[in-house]
């Protein structure tokens, strides 16, 4: 059987606490989706999604960060380099 | 319509009057009630008067790391935190022109700061859950005014904008916040009065008499229940007519 990456493992993660918190079809989800433009999301959703991947990967996502993470790829890139270091 | 069946509730300054009485009528509405304050020996005797459905967590609201901790106790111990109490508060009165910084800054701490500190915690689970009630306890004179309560007016009045941008924030997740703003209520911090300064007070009271800690608590049962679900930012004044505002 083919063994998951670990980056694989992060972005599934991602995807899935995103199709739980807005709500939306996971095909939709994916790496280039905004999560506002695309998504639906409005201005506390984005906070409430930090705020969920800081839960769930145990990281800390400062305000400056949390601004710049816009797509579900910049999640997935931000928290393997937080993970990484 | 106004049963708090199910529901967690916790009341900060529950040793006090007001808070005391909020307490025990959040607790018949049917919720399990959290009860804090500094005197542990006065709400211990509050938590055996209650009998079951009852979680007492002293603290002091002066410390900045108390109120995060008294979430995280209150989630734990009751398994959520579906309506938030403010209703600590302190007075320390004096004209402006003997108000040092200390005592501006205490009444601000613990009358503003701390109920900020414990919404900020307690917002993240209601958000998760969709369903929430924040109702803080401001005091007429943060609407009026009052000579020789700068500090004390300016933190009710704070609680009033403070309220009013937090329910803009997340009225779209169920939650709602507001305010209760008593006016002149018969308990230890107006029993200081001398009798000319209460039948001054009186003859201003269209009901001609203070109120019971009983009219604030069925205020705050209201505000706290469904049946308000649609009520937010909004500050309800209860002082037997005394300002209608």
């Amino acid at each position: 059987m083919e063994r998951v990456t670990p980056m694989s493992d992060t972005a599934e993660k991602v995807k899935k606490i995103v199709v739980e918190h807005l709500g939306v079809e996971e095909s939709k989800v994916t790496n280039e989706a905004s999560f506002i433009d695309d998504l639906g999301a409005d201005s506390l959703d984005t906070v409430e999604l930090v705020m969920a991947f800081e839960e769930a990967f145990g990281v800390e996502i400062p305000d400056d960060a949390a601004e710049k993470i816009t797509t579900v790829k910049d999640a997935i890139e931000y928290i393997e380099k937080q993970k990484a270091e | 319509m106004f049963s708090l069946e199910g529901k967690v509730a916790l009341v900060t300054g529950a040793t006090g009057g007001i808070g005391a009485a909020t307490a025990r009528a959040l607790h018949q509405a049917g919720a399990t009630v959290a009860i804090t304050g500094r005197r542990a020996a006065e709400l211990e005797a509050l938590a055996a008067e209650l009998g079951s459905r009852v979680i007492v967590a002293p603290a002091d609201l002066a410390d900045p790391a108390a109120p995060a901790a008294l979430v995280e106790k209150v989630e734990g111990e009751g398994g959520s935190l579906d309506i938030l109490v403010n209703n600590a508060g302190f007075t320390r009165d004096m004209l402006a022109l003997r108000m040092g910084d200390a005592d501006w800054q205490a009444v601000l701490d613990v009358d503003l700061t701390a109920p900020f500190r414990l919404a900020r915690s307690a917002l993240r689970g209601m958000m998760k859950k969709r369903w929430g009630r924040i109702v803080s306890i401001a005091s007429i004179v943060g609407v009026t005014g009052n000579a020789g309560q700068a500090n004390y007016a300016a933190a009710k009045a704070g609680l009033i904008g403070m309220s009013k941008s937090l329910a803009q924030e997340v009225a779209t997740r169920g939650v709602t916040v507001n305010v209760v703003a008593p006016g002149f209520v018969k308990t230890a911090m107006t029993d200081a009065l001398n009798e000319a300064q209460r039948t001054a007070l009186l003859s201003r009271i269209p009901a001609a008499r203070m109120g019971t800690p009983e009219d604030i608590a069925g205020a705050v049962v209201y505000l706290a229940s469904p049946a308000a679900a649609w009520v937010t930012g909004q500050t309800l004044h209860v002082n037997g007519g005394m300002a209608m505002i």
